[in-house]
């Protein structure tokens, strides 16, 4: 069931436009995630939606319902705020009643909600304490029961996370995801962290100079990036982007670049014309390294030691370093010639314009086969 | 003693004499009122600088004068209806212009304190001609409406600051809770203001409890004069002579409340500011 619809939604400040032409459907129950680097307009998306701003252009729908030029309280939709925005001179009790006193619960009903959203977020023994006597943490779970308590059935956050310490953050990260297990309501969630947009959501949106990148769980959008940006964004460290030129177009291309030499991909081009420039697209863990001997191959040019595993860094003549993410006992230094093997499984293949070149199954497989009578591993460079 | 010591003791030393004579300057005249205040007539002329045996004849004369508690009274009610009216009119427009964005919200608040650069004299005729028009004069309201004037750029400008300081996304909670405006202002944004409404009410207060000139011209009578003029008007008993003595005791009487109202309020101020009310 379609529970939250935006339809070409606008939104224009002064004459900068923050958002263009979105539209969006979310369905009842779901999790989904707003990402994108900073300015990229999700926290106004959430904004619009919740009703602080106004939507320029464009239909918002709730449950089939146009709610454009609806009150917030109007449209059952509850948020938390990046500092929390906590009532700093009422007790934890009247910050979560707040809301209900305004709607005009009744009394006992109110008091049985209160404490039956405390005790969803074990607030219950921090009743009477003032914001101030809270820890982070506690706060943080005061503006969710605040959020809850009049029981919406969208919650939105805005950044809920930014402002608590790493550990914390992990922690309130599982909890949040418990909360959605358990209510079951729609919450959108707005973060410019990756790994919590991975971890939470059942659907990110990445969204780019107020555009929608790509919708998709974050399997899909991790594995199958439809553009160059998504691509880059999700993952840490950051896929490795090495340039290319199409050889020879067609269902399967022929490409030529300088680190690989000429390989022939599975990815349709048959619309772009001989000698485009191409971005090929490779993860850190899906490069491996072999050490080589004299002037062959590229230079290891930094280390990084995770603990967990290692990030090495590669000079390749680009800007970036190639970066390649090994076992800690590899046993890779600086200085080292290396040749390197890419999982041509897991290449992506972008135009020009960042846009993903379609990848076929049936030939991933032949290829693969031809890799393998040449070399016994994967294609090696 | 060693050269740092003895600079140290110095620097002490010079810090205490300071402070000392600040003291002296800010108190002495005040001090010298008591004083003066507690001497009989007759002993008035005698230069002293300490209370040998207080005499409370002087008090007992102006606290014996109707006219004089008449004129409290009346202080007190105007003083009062201008700090209720300017910290509610201050604190909806300093809403308006401290959190709602419109054209031309710079321009009114500069026109706010262009206008309480003009001094008193200079509106006094013109003020005059709106009260009679208004049917005011000789009666507190003329007061109450004046002050009020003058009053109002001073407190819409120091709580437009306190309020512009409250952080966005409490006022935004506020609204996502379902709340009013004036809800907002008055369960959100009020309890946070505090302190900056106790200390520009105080001024207010203050202010109006000293005025004099706008009380001396809008006012004729005994009923309806105010402390100030009530006590530039006490007279001794030829006209060359000053009622010192009765002239202090009034003084003190009446400045007793304003030191009072202080020190009950700095305390409110103080922990106020300090309790870090606006972190959530």
């Amino acid at each position: 069931m379609i529970k939250l619809k935006l339809d070409n939604v606008n939104k224009q400040l002064g004459g900068a436009r923050i958002l263009r032409d979105v539209s969006l459907e979310i369905s009842a129950g779901e999790f989904v995630v707003f990402v994108g680097p900073s300015g990229c307009g999700k926290s106004t998306l959430l904004r619009l939606i919740a009703g602080l701003d106004s939507i320029c252009g464009g239909d918002l729908l709730i449950d089939g319902r146009r709610v454009n030029d609806l009150e917030p309280r109007e449209r059952g939709v509850g948020m938390v705020f990046q500092s929390y925005a906590l009532y700093p001179h009422m007790s934890v009790y009247d910050n979560i009643s707040f809301g209900l006193k305004l709607a005009k619960t009744e009394k006992t009903s109110l008091r049985e909600r209160v404490l039956k959203t405390a005790q969803i977020l074990q607030l219950d023994k921090l009743l009477q304490r003032k914001p101030r006597e809270l820890s982070g943490g506690q706060r943080q779970r005061v503006a969710m029961g605040r959020a809850m308590a009049r029981e919406p059935d969208i919650l939105l956050f805005d950044e809920p996370l930014s402002n608590l310490d790493a550990s914390l953050r992990v922690q309130m990260r599982n909890e949040i995801a418990r909360l959605h297990g358990r209510l079951g309501s729609t919450m959108i969630y707005v973060t410019h962290d990756q790994v919590e947009a991975m971890t939470l959501a059942d659907k990110i949106v990445v969204l780019n100079g107020g555009r929608i990148e790509q919708v998709g769980s974050p399997r899909e959008l991790y594995e199958h990036p439809a553009s160059r940006f998504v691509a880059g964004f999700l993952g840490s460290p950051k896929m490795n982007f090495l340039p290319a030129r199409l050889h020879t177009p067609g269902e399967t291309s022929l490409i030529d670049s300088p680190l690989l030499g000429m390989t022939s991909l599975p990815f349709d081009s048959a619309h772009l014309a001989a000698d485009s420039p191409l971005t090929l697209g490779v993860r850190p863990e899906h490069v491996s390294l072999i050490a080589t001997q004299g002037n062959a191959g590229v230079v290891v040019a930094g280390v990084e030691y995770l603990g967990s595993e290692t990030y090495v860094h590669l000079e390749t003549g680009e800007d970036e370093p190639l970066i390649c993410r090994c076992e800690v006992n590899a046993g890779w230094h600086v200085g080292d010639r290396v040749e390197l093997q890419l999982a041509f499984d897991n290449l992506h293949l972008f135009d020009a314009d960042g846009t993903a070149l379609r990848r076929h199954p049936a030939v991933i497989e032949v290829l693969a086969q031809d890799i393998l009578q040449r070399s016994p591993k994967a294609g090696a460079l | 003693m060693s050269p740092r010591l003895l600079k140290k003791n110095l620097l002490r030393l010079g810090f205490w004499c300071l402070i000392g004579i600040l003291l002296v300057y800010a108190v002495f005249p005040f001090y010298y009122a008591i004083v003066t205040s507690l001497k009989p007539s007759s002993a008035l002329f005698q230069v002293s600088y300490w209370i040998d045996n207080p005499d409370f004849s002087n008090y007992a004369a102006v606290l014996n004068q109707a006219s004089f508690l008449r004129a409290i009274g009346n202080s007190l009610v105007v003083a009062l209806c201008v700090v209720t009216l300017a910290l509610f009119l201050s604190l909806t427009a300093a809403y308006a212009l401290g959190r709602v964005k419109f054209r031309g919200r710079g321009t009114v608040l500069m026109m706010v304190l262009g206008v309480s650069m003009f001094p008193q004299v200079a509106v006094l005729s013109g003020l005059f001609e709106v009260i009679r028009a208004l049917g005011l004069y000789n009666t507190s309201w003329a007061l109450i409406l004046s002050y009020t004037i003058f009053t109002l750029p001073f407190t819409v400008w120091v709580l437009t600051t306190f309020m512009g300081q409250l952080p966005h996304e409490l006022e935004e909670a506020a609204i996502m809770d379902g709340a009013s405006p004036w809800v907002t202002l008055t369960r959100v944004l009020l309890p946070l203001l505090w302190p900056a409404l106790v200390t520009t009410g105080l001024l207010a207060f203050i202010a109006a409890w000293n005025e004099f000139l706008f009380a001396l011209t809008f006012t004729l009578t005994d009923s309806q004069r105010t402390v100030p003029v009530a006590i530039a008007l006490i007279s001794g008993g030829s006209p060359h002579e000053l009622p010192w003595g009765l002239l202090m005791a009034a003084s003190v009487l009446v400045t007793v409340p304003l030191v009072i109202l202080v020190l009950i309020f700095q305390r409110r101020i103080v922990s106020g500011l300090t309790a870090g009310a606006l972190k959530g």
